[in-house]
């Protein structure tokens, strides 16, 4: 045999080898399918996604083991003499109508599970998600297992993780890196659990596989979807619609407690959540020194500022510099504070987010950290 | 012209030519360039992801490179490359001398340079390179995230030269492939490149207006106070997804057709049989062309639409498995009983059919509404896109390129390097793309720069086999001026098994062909 038929046979091999190889190959890892549903709708989906699957395999299989026989078989080298066929009605009529009737025996179970998931009527609680860049906001608007309406936070990546995360960093990553938060979703095992989301600047998506739920966070929009949870546990999931820089740190965490355990976190947090605006309530009227300020305003500063001006304030690509900025130095007082609590083109608004202490503070460090040393003090008075 | 004037030279000839070889080459030198500088946009974003943790670049840097790297490989690389491949040989296949509009072919293509520098341009400004000043909104550039950049006019203006020169270049294949054709060369006897051309141009013309409407919306909500896609002031930002994808759909259609043309070409020449079901390739072509148009919703099953929309969306888009199916079996039945060799070419021919259907299968995956919702926006639809873009539309352009390289220079290509370009391209970006499909499913996003361990070992292997096949493109650069530079001469007829007009030429093909028109039985 002479070398350019052999690396044409072994070619060949390869080509075989290569194309039907890898989802044999890997069969035992984990991490190779669809994520399995703990949701009662995710079941389905899961299994028609497996069907479809199975489909694809065997079509994949029969149509390449044709071209695979022919590579071997109909070769010239091999002393094969062309056919001259090159049309055939019955068999082209064949080969229309065989896809044709697959594609409607698959059509059937996607309608069906389409519809159902598409429901979201009877729920027992609606919890209405907000996306902001880059963060989650929940508000828990209508509950008939416990007393849960009313509550409201926000959810952000957990701050181990989001020190981890910063580039160069070089640390250790953290357990579910990138997909732990400061606080997290809390609702009822068995029950159905309506999520309404829309977003506050540009368009988001929360989505957490286990749960198999995936809906877009548009402005000025809701939508609608639900889950049902058969199984107590911690389900991770992460926005699914690039949002801007930091797209990839705003992870979603949801955990499903027993009906006796949730309705005790319910009046857990109530408890917390009124003691917390008592708190703010007082420290509004408060006057605060210079360095109270300061220690807090740094605080606020690396949670919610630094991504983006980063953390000695010098910016960075479209983030403009705070360091010596018109804004933090030589403006006045009310426009820096106007311009953090409405935001500014990229710069989302944190009026809603911050408390009043907050944006004084994070004022106030913001005038004199740096250099800026404007010695200007912001009261949480002024900011209102 | 050349006996009346002196044909100009240097860099006159090519600024000014009206010749559809020189303008075909400079579209095909055009797309490499861009290919290249996409190409190394992915380097960049494969070696971020290559461990968790952010080791390279910073996540709005990194957002840019996947914004620039699509638009760039769609709008600079495939798009162009495939209208190159148009230039050069739609006159040669139809008996024509020329283009219809050869003056017109010209500015076509120089527009695209400047198109190309509007829209890099804003990464080198404000600063160095590095600060990211780039568009960073992903390819798609949804509102009300492109609103946000404050550069933007660039990115429209951009967006319009490349409109402009799209539908100039399309006129001019329609004209040129509906009156030029010669005598005897009905309609129904043209070749499947000629056709998949001549379809692809009306996808053009309808969609590239639609798509510079959306942008110029862009621009009047930016800077004229308008609120087309501003909730706030009455608009819709999922209505600038539903006019995006207007465009966009047919837009995939446009990069993939042209290479079912080619491919067409390749096979029939090297299995020394015709082309199985020539009638039906063309309708199954006209069918999905005619399907692009209605199914464009089924980018945006999440975005919150009737129940009803999503049916409807969910079985049009399903419909469009039955001509890409009849596709696959006519080339399948093309090589079956055939006599095969296995040139250059035909390699590539061979792993476009294997590779696109790989494609096709997970695009009918991601047509059924209730899985799409955990597919959506994931790692499985990357890998969907690259094989049906990458080991489809680009590794058509790569067959073209071995297949009609001897005819355009005359000589052969290096057989030895261009085997080796060829396997360690089919591997590498197998290793690249296939393990992108378990990452998917797996849960992890596409467009983030940073991911949660258990995507580790996966985003290690796609990163290999980035670089191998990154590099791997390298070396058809190398090949591709060494086969201009010399080689092996190549014969008039190059394959034993080839047929069509473009064979019966001398090669290298002359400055001017069929100024008489030739008979066509």
């Amino acid at each position: 045999m002479s070398a350019s038929k052999l690396t044409k046979k072994l070619g060949g091999l390869i080509l075989t080898a290569l194309l039907l190889g890898p989802a044999m190959a890997f069969a035992e890892y984990s991490t190779l399918n669809m994520t399995e549903s703990v949701s009662i709708i995710g079941q389905d989906m899961y299994d028609l996604h497996m069907l479809v699957l199975w489909i694809c395999t065997v079509a994949g299989i029969l149509v390449f083991g044709v071209i695979i026989w022919s590579i071997i078989f109909h070769r010239k080298s091999k002393g094969a003499k062309p056919a001259h066929f090159h049309e055939n009605t019955t068999i082209e009529v064949i080969w229309t109508s065989i896809p044709l009737i697959i594609l409607v025996a698959i059509a059937v179970p996607s309608t069906k599970t389409l519809l159902e998931y598409e429901d979201t009527t009877n729920s027992d609680l609606t919890i209405k998600a907000t996306g902001w860049q880059w963060k989650w906001e929940y508000d828990y608007i209508d509950d008939k297992v416990a007393d849960a309406k009313g509550i409201h936070f926000f959810s952000s990546l957990s701050k181990d993780a989001n020190e981890a995360r910063q580039l160069g960093a070089n640390k250790a990553l953290p357990e579910h890196y990138l997909l732990d938060v400061d606080k997290r979703v809390v609702v009822p095992v068995g029950k159905k659990v309506r999520i309404l989301t829309t977003a506050n600047d540009v368009i988001h998506a929360w989505w957490v596989p286990e749960l198999a739920i995936k809906r877009d966070a548009v402005p000025g929009f809701i939508n609608e979807s639900w889950f049902q949870a058969e199984k107590v546990g911690v389900y991770r999931g992460q926005c699914a619609e690039l949002c801007g820089k930091d797209h990839g740190f705003m992870p979603i965490v949801v955990e499903v407690k027993s009906v006796e355990d949730y309705k005790k976190w319910a009046s857990a947090e109530k408890g917390m959540a009124a003691k917390a605006a008592a708190a703010a309530n007082a420290a509004s009227g408060k006057t605060y020194t210079m360095a109270e300020l300061m220690t807090k305003g740094k605080e606020v500063y690396t949670s919610s500022c630094a991504a983006c001006h980063q953390a000695e304030g010098q910016g960075g690509g479209p983030f403009p510099a705070l360091k010596g900025s018109a804004v933090a130095t030589t403006g006045s007082v009310a426009d820096h504070v106007a311009l953090i609590k409405n935001g500014k083109g990229i710069m989302p608004p944190f009026g809603a987010q911050l408390s009043a202490l907050d944006i004084a503070a994070v004022t106030t460090y913001e005038r004199n950290a740096w250099g800026n040393n404007t010695g200007d003090v912001v009261q949480p008075s002024q900011v209102k | 012209m050349s006996e009346h004037h002196a044909a100009p030279t240097g860099i006159k000839r090519w600024l000014f030519t009206t010749n559809h070889k020189d303008i075909g080459t400079l579209y095909l030198w055009f797309s490499f360039i861009m290919l290249l500088t996409g190409g190394a946009m992915a380097m960049v974003i494969r070696a971020e992801l290559m461990y968790p943790g952010m080791q390279v670049v910073d996540p709005n840097f990194f957002n840019m490179m996947t914004t620039m790297h699509g638009l760039i490989m769609v709008f600079g690389a495939i798009m162009p490359a495939m209208v190159g491949l148009a230039n050069w040989l739609i006159p040669m296949m139809i008996g024509a001398p020329d283009m219809a509009l050869p003056r017109m072919n010209n500015w076509s293509f120089w527009i695209l340079p400047g198109a190309a520098i509007l829209l890099v341009a804003p990464m080198f400004m404000g600063g160095d390179f590095l600060s990211g000043q780039g568009p960073a909104f992903g390819w798609t550039f949804y509102e009300p995230l492109s609103g946000q950049y404050d550069k933007l006019a660039f990115f429209v203006f951009a967006v319009h030269l490349l409109g402009f020169s799209s539908i100039m270049g399309s006129i001019n294949i329609i004209a040129t492939i509906l009156n030029m054709r010669a005598p005897g060369m009905t309609l129904m006897k043209m070749p499947m490149f000629v056709w998949t051309w001549l379809i692809t141009a009306f996808l053009l013309i309808a969609v590239m207006p639609v798509l510079a409407g959306v942008v110029t919306m862009m621009l009047t909500d930016k800077y004229f106070g308008t609120s087309f896609f501003d909730a706030a002031g009455g608009g819709d930002p999922v209505m600038f997804q539903h006019v995006f994808w207007f465009f966009g759909h047919p837009e995939v259609y446009i990069m993939i057709l042209p290479a079912f043309g080619i491919v067409s070409q390749i096979i029939p020449t090297f299995a020394r049989k015709k082309l199985f079901g020539y009638a039906s390739m063309v309708y199954a072509t006209a069918a999905i062309a005619f399907l692009s148009f209605i199914v464009w919703a089924h980018h945006m099953f999440t975005v919150g639409m009737p129940v009803a929309g999503e049916l409807y969306f969910m079985y049009a888009t399903i419909m469009i498995a039955v001509p890409t199916a009849v596709k696959v079996f006519n080339w399948t039945a093309t090589m079956w009983k055939g006599a095969l060799t296995f040139e250059i070419p035909m390699l590539w021919s061979i792993a476009f059919v294997f590779l696109f259907t790989i494609g096709g299968f997970t695009g009918l995956m991601l047509g059924l509404a209730p899985v799409d919702f955990q597919y959506h926006d994931t790692y499985f639809v990357v890998a969907h896109f690259h094989y049906v873009l990458v080991t489809g539309a680009l590794f058509g352009i790569i067959a073209a390129f071995y297949y009609w390289v001897p005819k355009w220079t005359g000589n052969m290509y290096p057989p030895l390097l261009s085997k080796i370009h060829f396997w360690f391209s089919l591997v590498s970006v197998n290793v690249l793309f296939f393990p992108q499909h378990f990452i998917g499913l797996a849960g992890m996003p596409r467009r983030i720069p940073d991911y949660a361990i258990q995507f580790a070992d996966w985003n290690y292997w796609s990163s290999i086999g980035g670089f191998v096949f990154g590099l791997s493109q390298v070396l058809f650069l190398y090949i591709v001026i060494k086969t201009i530079k010399g080689g092996e001469k190549a014969t008039d007829q190059v394959w034993e098994g080839a047929e069509g007009l473009e064979w019966t030429i001398p090669s290298p093909a002359p400055y001017h062909t069929f100024a008489t028109p030739p008979e066509v039985k």
